[in-house]
């Protein structure tokens, strides 16, 4: 099997760089939006509901081209990115933002069914005891959610790992800078000779991918034990 | 504890239109399930909220639709302990017990954990996780936490449905000793009866969404004397028992009461005695295969439907009987007469 090379260990790098990254900037507006879902009666939920779940369904190539014309030179958001100074297609920003976007269903999808399984009584027992509803929110709601949020990022962390169409629209496929593991591989698969290398990089993603799901159970367990206790 | 409700509140079908205005300290909301009783607890705690009227508690306004006033439920200081405990699974036996302790200002506090631990027996179990506790413990748990944010009052939604019989009474003295400890006032929820006499003075009576009647726990049960198929359950409180010949000999009173149930050594009993249970005789019968004829006076008389109950003063203890009106007729029961009221052993249960 030959040796990865440094572009290889930078694209695995860059990988890992942008799935964090992606993951942890969706946890504040994935954990709101599950509240919201979860918690809140008012008409048009399901419509958002579905705005929301729709990057689930898309051809991931169709997220990256709507979030091109949004945030290209032209796009809608063009001047609030000038006014900012922020460059978000063709660099890793571009690449966090497509998996934000395409992994964020799988975030509030897990969170909300966890929030939804915790029992109203709880949360009216708080309530009752004389916590206001953001104490509420974060002494009981929050805790309890702990397990379906690891779950949700899970999911989501892996998810960005394996982003592909999104990420080549926005981002491009640039070595070093947006070229992540499945983009690397798409290239050895069009460079005669690169079969072996890519297969490498297969090998690498599945370890990658497994790794992430050992890691996400052993913390589970030990969520779940600091529950039960 | 002053308790004032004016409230309209409609579910789907339901609608729950309540107005009464109750004092007392240890107070019932009586009725079926599916008489409004917990939808009422709940605009109560401030859990739900009416469609129109006024919640007034000891003179503090804390619902009023006019006026446009809803107090948060944890500004209405009413603590409420749930059927099932509901207690906070990722917390700790301590953890749920100071939950409410923490949020109550520190000059609102009348109660503190020591002596609410001594009052409920659970010092032991402070360091536990709550998913380890029996259904008792929950319970007991639940009501410190509840107890521990020094409420004004203490609402009570069935929070003994679902227990044991052994468990429940237990439950109910130390519901007993936390009213005698620390002088909460306490809103009953049930649909037992036998709860409401237990443990409450005085009943707010519901039946579909509306108030049937205010009312004593004593006036229900008579009420129930010529309705219910049991007839008047008497609650008789007991003590110093004495085992002899296979039954139980126990001190009622002055009198004494030999029945078939009994458990030696544990001094006080609480035993049921259904008023279809007791016989009465114009004179002493002399011998009887019932092994109880105790002399009493005829106290009152009261007629239910067709059955006549008679309230029997026992040497200071009362009896609650009854016959069929031609029977008080032939026996000529009256105020001041005296009477035998004959038991058979095995007539009494004992509850505690």
């Amino acid at each position: 099997m030959p040796n990865l090379n440094p572009q290889d260990y930078q694209a695995i790098w860059l990988s890992f760089q942008v799935a964090t990254c992606a993951t942890l900037l969706s946890v504040p507006l994935g954990f709101a939006m599950a509240y919201f879902l979860a918690f809140s009666r008012i008409p048009g939920k399901s419509l958002i509901d579905g705005l929301i779940n729709l990057p689930l369904v898309l051809p991931p190539v169709v997220v990256g081209y709507l979030l091109l014309l949004g945030f290209g030179d032209r796009g809608f958001f063009a001047p609030l990115l000038r006014a900012l100074d922020l460059r978000i297609i063709f660099t890793m920003k571009g690449a966090v933002l497509a998996s934000m976007v395409v992994g964020f269903p799988l975030l509030v999808r897990a969170l909300r069914i966890g929030m939804e399984e915790i029992d109203p009584r709880l949360i009216l027992a708080s309530r009752s005891l004389g916590a206001r509803w953001w104490d509420c929110l974060l002494s009981v709601i929050v805790p309890l959610s702990l397990r379906p949020l690891l779950a949700g990022m899970t999911l989501m962390f892996a998810r960005s790992l394996g982003e592909f169409g999104a990420t080549i629209i926005l981002a491009g496929n640039i070595p070093g800078l947006t070229q992540t593991i499945p983009l690397a591989i798409y290239d050895y698969t069009n460079t005669p000779g690169g079969d072996s290398m890519a297969l490498t990089l297969c090998l690498v993603s599945i370890v990658l991918s497994l790794l992430v799901l050992l890691v996400s159970d052993r913390l589970a367990l030990r969520v779940r034990k600091g529950v039960t206790r | 504890m002053k308790l004032e409700m004016q409230v309209r509140k409609r579910q789907g079908d339901f609608e729950l239109d309540l107005e009464f205005c109750v004092e007392g300290e240890r107070v019932g909301l009586f009725g079926p399930s599916g008489s409004g009783k917990s939808t009422a607890a709940s605009l109560l705690a401030g859990l739900v909220r009416p469609d129109q009227g006024l919640i007034r508690l000891d003179g503090e306004t804390l619902f009023d639709s006019a006026r446009r006033i809803s107090l948060p439920p944890e500004r209405r200081g009413v603590g409420v302990v749930f059927q099932h405990a509901h207690l906070f699974p990722h917390l700790s036996v301590r953890g749920n017990l100071l939950y409410g302790w923490k949020r109550t200002p520190a000059h609102l506090r009348r109660i503190e954990l020591e002596s609410l631990c001594d009052v409920l027996d659970i010092g032991a179990l402070l360091d536990r996780g709550v998913n380890s506790l029996s259904g008792g413990e929950r319970q007991r748990v639940a009501m410190g936490r509840a107890v521990l944010a020094s409420p004004r009052l203490l609402l009570m939604d069935e929070p003994l449905t679902g227990l044991d019989e052994t468990l429940r009474h237990q439950i109910i003295s130390y519901l007993g000793r936390i009213g005698r400890e620390f002088s909460i006032p306490m809103l009953l929820i049930s649909h037992s009866l036998l709860e409401m006499r237990l443990m409450t003075d005085s009943v707010l009576e519901l039946a579909s969404g509306r108030l049937q009647s205010t009312t004593t726990p004593e006036e229900l049960a008579r009420r129930r004397l010529g309705s219910n198929r049991a007839g008047y359950i008497n609650l008789l409180r007991l003590d110093s028992p004495l085992e002899e010949d296979g039954l139980w000999r126990y001190r009622w009173g002055d009198r004494e009461l030999v029945m078939t149930a009994g458990k030696a050594g544990d001094g006080e009993a609480l035993v049921e005695l259904s008023s279809k249970d007791i016989t009465l005789f114009k004179r002493h019968p002399e011998a009887s295969s019932a092994r109880n004829m105790i002399s009493c006076r005829v106290k009152s008389l009261f007629e239910i439907g067709s059955r006549v109950g008679v309230e029997l003063d026992c040497g200071g203890e009362v009896l609650i009987g009854q016959v069929v009106r031609a029977a008080a007729r032939e026996l000529d029961i009256a105020p001041g007469r005296e009477i035998v009221a004959v038991i058979k052993a095995s007539a009494f249960r004992k509850l505690v």
